[in-house]
């Protein structure tokens, strides 16, 4: 086992790809139009975007800025686009958060309730062994009377069942929750965690760092401050994450931008960081549903502004089961490279509304990648290739 | 009960059991075929035509079709649009879609809506049913009802002329969107006389425009596949001719994603194309993908076509269909958020509210929404949503400035200019 964060693989890619490969004359000139120069002239140099680009990023022609985060996705991955054969178990939907944009949460004694015991976790696993499942991404409500213990039988409960799979769980929030019920400190816990089988951490909890953002919205759960301080001990402790950000709710965009900043800056520091995917608020069923959220074209937007501000960060994920079929395909030519995976039994954003379906076949989402213009590539959580869509 | 390690049939991840945090990811150098291929340059002097405001061939547009990037082709669709229609708006119309028979003696294998004669679940709407549909529409401030239904064996032009002249002076300000070429074509066959004829007694009844519905894909390989009985692509196009001529506008549509290849795609455009040089009658091109479920000949149609698909053939078909003033999105087919989509990759119009939508919804899809979030969806695309009549003429009391065609007298006007100058003069 490895700590030392330099070397993740997404630092390599993104420095051997931003040497080369400027803009072309036609872009440079549509960039122009669109009152871009100067930030084209920076992505084709490789040169950072400033906060204040990023803002004018939300303004521009959408056509423009998505043609820019075209190129830089292209620059990075060609017409490589990444999914997995995942499958999604949510261990409890009890949580004392009380998010105001939260549709799964109940509180305990609440009907619908439910907290699966380490068994039925594994049982869960136990009905895809049919299906070749490489990771299984757990994650849940915030249950205050879970113990320690639990969080680590769940593990070893899940690697029993399918060791092969890779356990991508527990976001910073739940993380934070587990060290407060181990009464240590998470330096110490999340080496417990790795040896019960945890490989990753999934990149929700985010939200917008903002603390007006926070005190409005999620007061009771960890601050910007904190998702960012356990992030960075999750990534010294080797193991990678993604990060997301909750977008289309009370934020504003200059929020929105420095969220993005604050991601930008940890990752220069830690590398940690494989896949930003930016989350659409979903209003149904929560206490802000008079928010209409984001529609299509603010999603494709979100894409290309995440592509184009978190020049340090590997792949950038268009979350088909929250955008939909019809903007995950798009966004793939609007800077993000990755579609998430076959996701058996979504529940968090179908308790919000969401339409899609709550999980999809494996030559479904090629079809979809196929016919989006880009080649399919299976991936495991670390970005291992499984198959690919043009060695056939 | 967790099962051991050795009933695990996919042991694929072994790397990540080996060392599950630090993968490398061999770098390459990669590039995108579209902007790096070989068709690369070829792609770029089309897409350099596009942006001249230049025709593209057959050959150019099928170019285009398979080889073409999304983005590029959203791009072009996207200046097409913006070329056509400066001013930023995106059009609507209030109406509603009433399907007076069910019953058809056609039998596409592609449509879950028509029974045969006799069928226990066969209908002909009574008059009163219609005047209640229509009594609705108005209090809704309707402007169109789109009447379209099977193909039935004894309902002859009188029923119809019957029909719309009683609809005409119940509700002048309502416009009959009636018959499509195959249900005119199928009145001029059961009834041995010229379609000019019908259409001379429809018109003369109160019709005010005509769907452009039937067309599937114009070309005879697949027709006779997927719709042996209905008229042929040179009687459509026909009757869409003889229908100009006769001083009424038009649309037209492409149903695709079954048994048709890319180049029947593009030859369908070309043919639309040319009928639009010779008679300026079209209005608008509607494009949707075939919806599959529950059709009587579903075996034929395996599979729906993703969005993708549609995207890029929606966003070619307002590349190429350069004289062509309005292209609708399928917000039924689609659903709302691809349909806001194509708002940037080539669509100027959202079609019609419908109310009630009983063909496509019989084949597994249905996505009809109310006005509000229909003009969300325009607005957060960053247009200024307009209410219209079948002639693409604005009918908005937010709007000032011309408002184009206001009847169908004004629309034939400004349609027949072509052929004044013309063969048919």
């Amino acid at each position: 086992m490895s700590t030392d964060t330099t070397a993740f693989a997404g630092a390599n890619v993104l420095e051997a790809a931003s040497s080369s490969a400027p803009i072309s004359p036609t872009l440079l000139r549509r960039a122009a139009r669109a009152g871009l120069a100067d930030i084209a002239a920076k992505i084709s140099a490789g040169t950072r975007l400033s906060t204040d680009d990023g803002l004018r990023l939300y303004e521009a022609d959408l056509h423009v800025v998505g043609a820019l985060a075209n190129h830089v996705r292209e620059r990075l991955h060609g017409d490589l686009a990444f999914f997995n054969v995942n499958q999604h178990v949510n261990y409890t939907n009890i949580c004392n958060k009380l998010c105001r944009f939260c549709a799964f949460q109940r509180l305990p004694n609440q009907p619908g309730a439910y907290v699966m015991s380490p068994e039925e976790a594994a049982a869960k696993i136990t009905e895809q062994l049919g299906i070749p499942v490489t990771e299984v991404h757990m994650v849940a409500g915030i249950h205050p009377k879970l113990e320690y213990q639990y969080y680590l039988d769940l593990l070893r409960a899940v690697k029993r069942a399918r060791p092969s799979i890779h356990v991508k769980a527990f976001t910073m929030v739940e993380l934070d929750q587990i060290a407060k019920k181990a009464k240590k400190p998470l330096e110490q816990v999340l080496p417990e965690l790795i040896e019960a089988g945890l490989g990753s951490v999934p990149g929700g909890g985010a939200e917008v760092f903002a603390d007006r953002v926070h005190k409005e919205s999620y007061h009771l759960k960890i601050s910007g401050d904190e998702w960012l301080a356990i992030a960075r001990k999750v990534h010294q402790a080797g193991l990678r994450s993604n990060c997301t950000m909750l977008h289309g709710h009370i934020e504003t965009k200059a929020e929105r931008i420095e969220h993005l900043d604050r991601l930008r800056r940890l990752q220069d520091e830690t590398h940690g960081f494989q896949t930003y995917i930016p989350l659409s608020f979903h209003p149904a069923h929560t206490e802000m549903s008079d928010v209409a959220g984001p529609t299509a074209v603010d999603e494709l937007r979100e894409i290309a502004v995440g592509r184009l501000m978190l020049d340090n960060i590997p792949h950038i994920k268009a979350y088909w089961i929250l955008m939909d079929v019809a903007v995950a395909q798009t966004a793939l030519s609007f800077g993000a490279d990755d579609v998430d995976g076959t996701v058996v039994e979504e529940k968090i954003y179908h308790e919000a509304g969401a339409t899609t379906p709550q999980e999809v076949k494996r030559e479904e989402l090629v079809r979809w990648i196929r016919d989006a213009g880009r080649v399919p590539v299976e991936r495991d959580t670390l970005y291992n290739v499984i198959w690919r869509g043009d060695a056939e | 009960m967790p099962k051991p390690a050795a009933l695990d049939p996919h042991p694929i991840d072994t790397r990540s059991l080996d060392s599950p945090r630090t993968a490398e990811v061999p770098f390459e150098r990669r590039e995108s075929a579209a902007r790096a291929g070989p068709r690369a340059a070829e792609i770029e002097r089309v897409a350099a035509r596009v942006e001249d405001g230049l025709r593209i061939s057959p050959e150019e547009g099928l170019l285009l079709h398979d080889h073409a990037d999304l983005a590029t082709l959203g791009r072009l669709a996207d200046l097409v649009r913006v070329r056509k229609h400066p001013e930023g708006r995106v059009t609507y119309i209030v109406d509603r879609n009433l399907n007076p028979t069910n019953v058809c003696i056609t039998d596409c294998g592609f449509c879950a809506f028509y029974r045969r004669p006799k069928h226990a679940e066969s209908y002909v709407l009574p008059r009163e049913v219609i005047h209640q549909k229509l009594d609705e529409l108005r209090e809704l401030g309707g402007r169109q009802v789109l009447m379209q239904g099977g193909h039935h064996p004894y309902l002859k032009s009188d029923w119809w002329c019957d029909l719309l002249a009683d609809l005409r002076e119940r509700y002048p300000e309502i416009n009959l969107h009636a018959l499509s070429a195959p249900e005119l074509d199928h009145l001029s066959r059961i009834e041995k006389r010229p379609v000019e004829l019908v259409i001379a007694d429809l018109m003369a009844a109160g019709l005010g425009s005509v769907p452009g519905a039937g067309a599937e894909i114009l070309v005879e390989r697949v027709r006779r596949i997927i719709a042996p009985k209905k008229t042929s692509t040179d009687r459509w196009l026909e009757v869409h001719r003889r229908v100009h001529e006769a001083g009424l506008r038009s649309s037209a549509t492409m149903m695709f994603a079954h048994v048709e290849i890319s180049a029947e795609r593009v030859e369908h455009l070309e043919r639309l194309r040319a009928l639009q040089d010779e008679t300026g009658g079209f209005t608008a091109f509607a494009c949707w993908t075939m919806q599959p479920d529950g059709v009587p000949e579903q075996e034929l149609y395996p599979e729906r076509a993703t969005p993708g698909t549609y995207l890029r053939v929606q966003a070619l078909s307002r590349i190429y269909l350069d004289n062509f003033d309005n292209v609708q999105t399928s917000y039924v087919t689609q659903g709302l958020k691809m349909a806001q989509i194509t708002l940037r990759f080539g669509c100027n119009d959202f079609g019609g509210t419908m109310m009630e939508e009983n063909v496509v919804s019989a084949a597994g899809c249905m996505n009809l929404s109310p006005i509000e979030a229909l003009e969300h969806q325009i607005v957060r695309a960053g247009f200024a949503p307009r209410r219209r009549n079948s002639w693409y003429g604005i009918e908005d009391e937010r709007h000032d400035g011309p408002r184009g065609p206001a009847s169908r007298e004004q629309a034939a006007a400004l349609a027949t200019g072509a052929l004044r100058g013309g063969v048919r003069a």
